[in-house]
């Protein structure tokens, strides 16, 4: 049966690069793809593309691509990435220029575009915004970005077209592992028990050491070999959708029942109701067997019919916060960080600052669970308090944060570490629109020289 | 004891969603965690956080449980004014749990 590898090059924008590199020379891979494209990610890189039109792609991409390249060129390894972000023709442009200085003739790269729909966001003024239930012209805060989340349609074309690294914007995070499978496996479109399966494969590589013994370890609990050389992950897929999760021996991390269960579960919400453009997914039957060491078979995957709507996900600049922060250590520092706080809040209202929303923490106290102080366990031996605020200007944030810094000469003995941040918000609004407003289409180049 | 020892946990999130999975080490403790870990028990754990519901879904095909906390991660990830605004630490919480 015809089995295909493919690598989980990167779980997030700036992940570690060796890793995928190793991947590239050991793994016997057929692709590997780079998921680098969070949620917010490319409206910031819209913004960047409106001051430099060429720019606006991933920030790392130069810097995993010359290291990629040549070792993907030579093993014959096709590479699929979202680090397109807001131009993916501009990424294709700079991916053209390093394969043409190390001279990697004959290949092929392509740009997927279509999910930019900034240019028709008048069509869609009455649709519903998910976060605030609300129509999108009712939106409070200037939209700087839209892009639908894609499905496989682009990444498919390309391979069709000879495409050795394929660069898209905005699509699915699953997509870009599905494509590859359907490509050559010639699943049918329609076939969403497939899509499912893939889908299912998609999930498990997405976020990269996720699944291969990161963001796992517990000392003493769940123990994890070597952490700070993970493998990164490898899936060997058959042609009817079951697939092994391995990594390279001789990698630190691990692949075990429990960590492909967490990475399953991550993120879904309803296991048997998993949305992407492609298919419905549904794990609800999966079965997760370890077959060797750091060798798990996945099964049971399921899928039914995709909507006729993609979610189309907005960056719009919401507000400004502004945070400050103090330390205080020794006997009696927890009492000295509740007089800060009680100090701050009163400058902040004898001031009459403006703001939408304030939180008051002492980290090591209640800053994660937001619980009373009165809950603490025990004394600790050092404390840090944290002020933020949501405001709408730039200058009131600011007041903000300075409340916290004068604390130096004003407030409680011992007070040590200021540090203050004041920060633009850039926030993401999400609404459907109909799958037959969008022309996914591609641009092709070949290397030459 | 607390479910640190029978079980763990991992938090993902969508906008002011959170999602934080309960798996058990040893899939004879599903029945257990199932019994005892209602959405109403994670609701009430974690009541300085969460806003709105928690639904819970069961995988008795892997021995694990999903919550899906709504209005959890203070306005959603991009305009949180908490430290964790991915509410990532919340799976080492709900391992506090005594059952």
């Amino acid at each position: 049966m015809k089995k295909i590898r493919i690598g989980g090059g990167a779980g997030y924008s700036g992940d570690r690069v060796e890793p995928s590199i190793e991947l590239l020379e050991k793994g016997q891979l057929d692709y590997i793809a780079y998921e680098c494209l969070a949620e917010r990610t490319i409206a910031i890189a819209q913004q960047i593309k409106m001051s430099d039109p060429s720019k606006g792609y991933d920030g790392l991409l130069e810097y995993r691509m010359e290291r990629a390249l040549p070792v993907a060129y030579k093993n014959k390894v096709k590479i699929i990435t979202n680090m397109g972000a807001a131009n993916p023709i501009g990424a294709l442009e700079v991916v053209k220029r390093i394969a043409e200085e190390k001279n990697l003739k004959g290949l092929k790269i392509a740009a997927v575009i279509g999910d930019d729909v900034m240019d028709h966001l008048d069509r869609y003024q009455e649709a519903v915004v998910w976060e605030t239930g609300k129509p999108l012209k009712e939106l409070d805060g200037t939209v700087i970005s839209a892009n639908a989340y894609l499905g496989i349609a682009g990444i498919l074309k390309a391979l069709e077209q000879g495409a050795d690294v394929v660069i898209t914007g905005r699509v699915s995070d699953p997509a870009l592992y599905l494509a590859p499978l359907v490509h050559e496996f010639g699943w049918n479109l329609e076939d969403f028990e497939k899509m499912g399966k893939g889908t299912l494969v998609g999930h498990l590589l997405e976020c990269g050491a996720q699944v291969t013994g990161g963001y796992y370890a517990d000392p003493g609990k769940k123990d994890v070999f070597e952490p700070w050389n993970i493998g990164f992950p490898i899936a060997e897929v058959d042609e009817l959708g079951d697939v092994t999760i391995s990594k390279l021996e001789g990698t630190g991390g691990m692949v075990t029942v429990d960590t492909c269960k967490e990475q399953m579960i991550y993120e879904i919400h309803d296991p048997e109701n998993y949305f992407t453009p492609d298919c419905v997914a549904d794990f609800s039957q999966v079965s997760i067997q370890e077959i060797a060491p750091d060798l798990v078979a996945v099964k049971g995957g399921k899928g039914k019919a995709k909507t006729d709507t993609y979610k189309v996900s907005l960056g719009y600049k919401d507000c400004f916060i502004g945070e400050g922060e103090m330390s205080y250590g020794g006997p009696n520092c927890v009492a000295r960080a509740e007089l800060a706080l009680e100090i701050v809040k009163k400058r902040l209202e004898m001031t009459a600052v403006q703001y939408d929303e304030i939180r008051f923490d002492i980290i090591g106290i209640n800053a994660l669970f937001a619980g009373p102080v009165s809950n603490a366990p025990s004394s600790p031996n050092e404390v840090r308090l944290r002020v933020a605020a949501r405001t709408k200007t730039k200058g009131e944030a600011e007041r903000v944060a300075n409340e916290v810094e004068t604390l130096y000469t004003n407030g409680p003995a011992g007070g040590g570490g200021a540090t203050k941040k004041v920060s633009e918000v850039v926030s993401v609004a999400s609404i459907l629109v109909p799958k037959k407003d969008i022309a996914v289409e591609i641009v092709l180049k070949e290397v030459m020289s | 004891m607390k479910l640190w020892e029978i079980a763990h946990s991992r938090t993902g999130d969508k906008g002011n969603i959170s999602n934080i999975s309960l798996i058990a080490y040893d899939e004879k403790d599903y029945a257990l965690i199932k019994e005892k870990v209602t959405a109403e028990v994670v609701k009430a754990h974690f009541k300085h956080v969460v806003k709105g519901k928690v639904v819970r879904y069961e995988l008795p095909n892997i021995g694990a449980l999903n919550f899906v906390m709504y209005e959890a991660l203070g306005g959603g990830v991009t305009r949180s004014l908490a430290i964790d605004k991915h509410g990532k630490c919340l799976s080492s919480s709900i391992l506090e749990i005594e059952i």
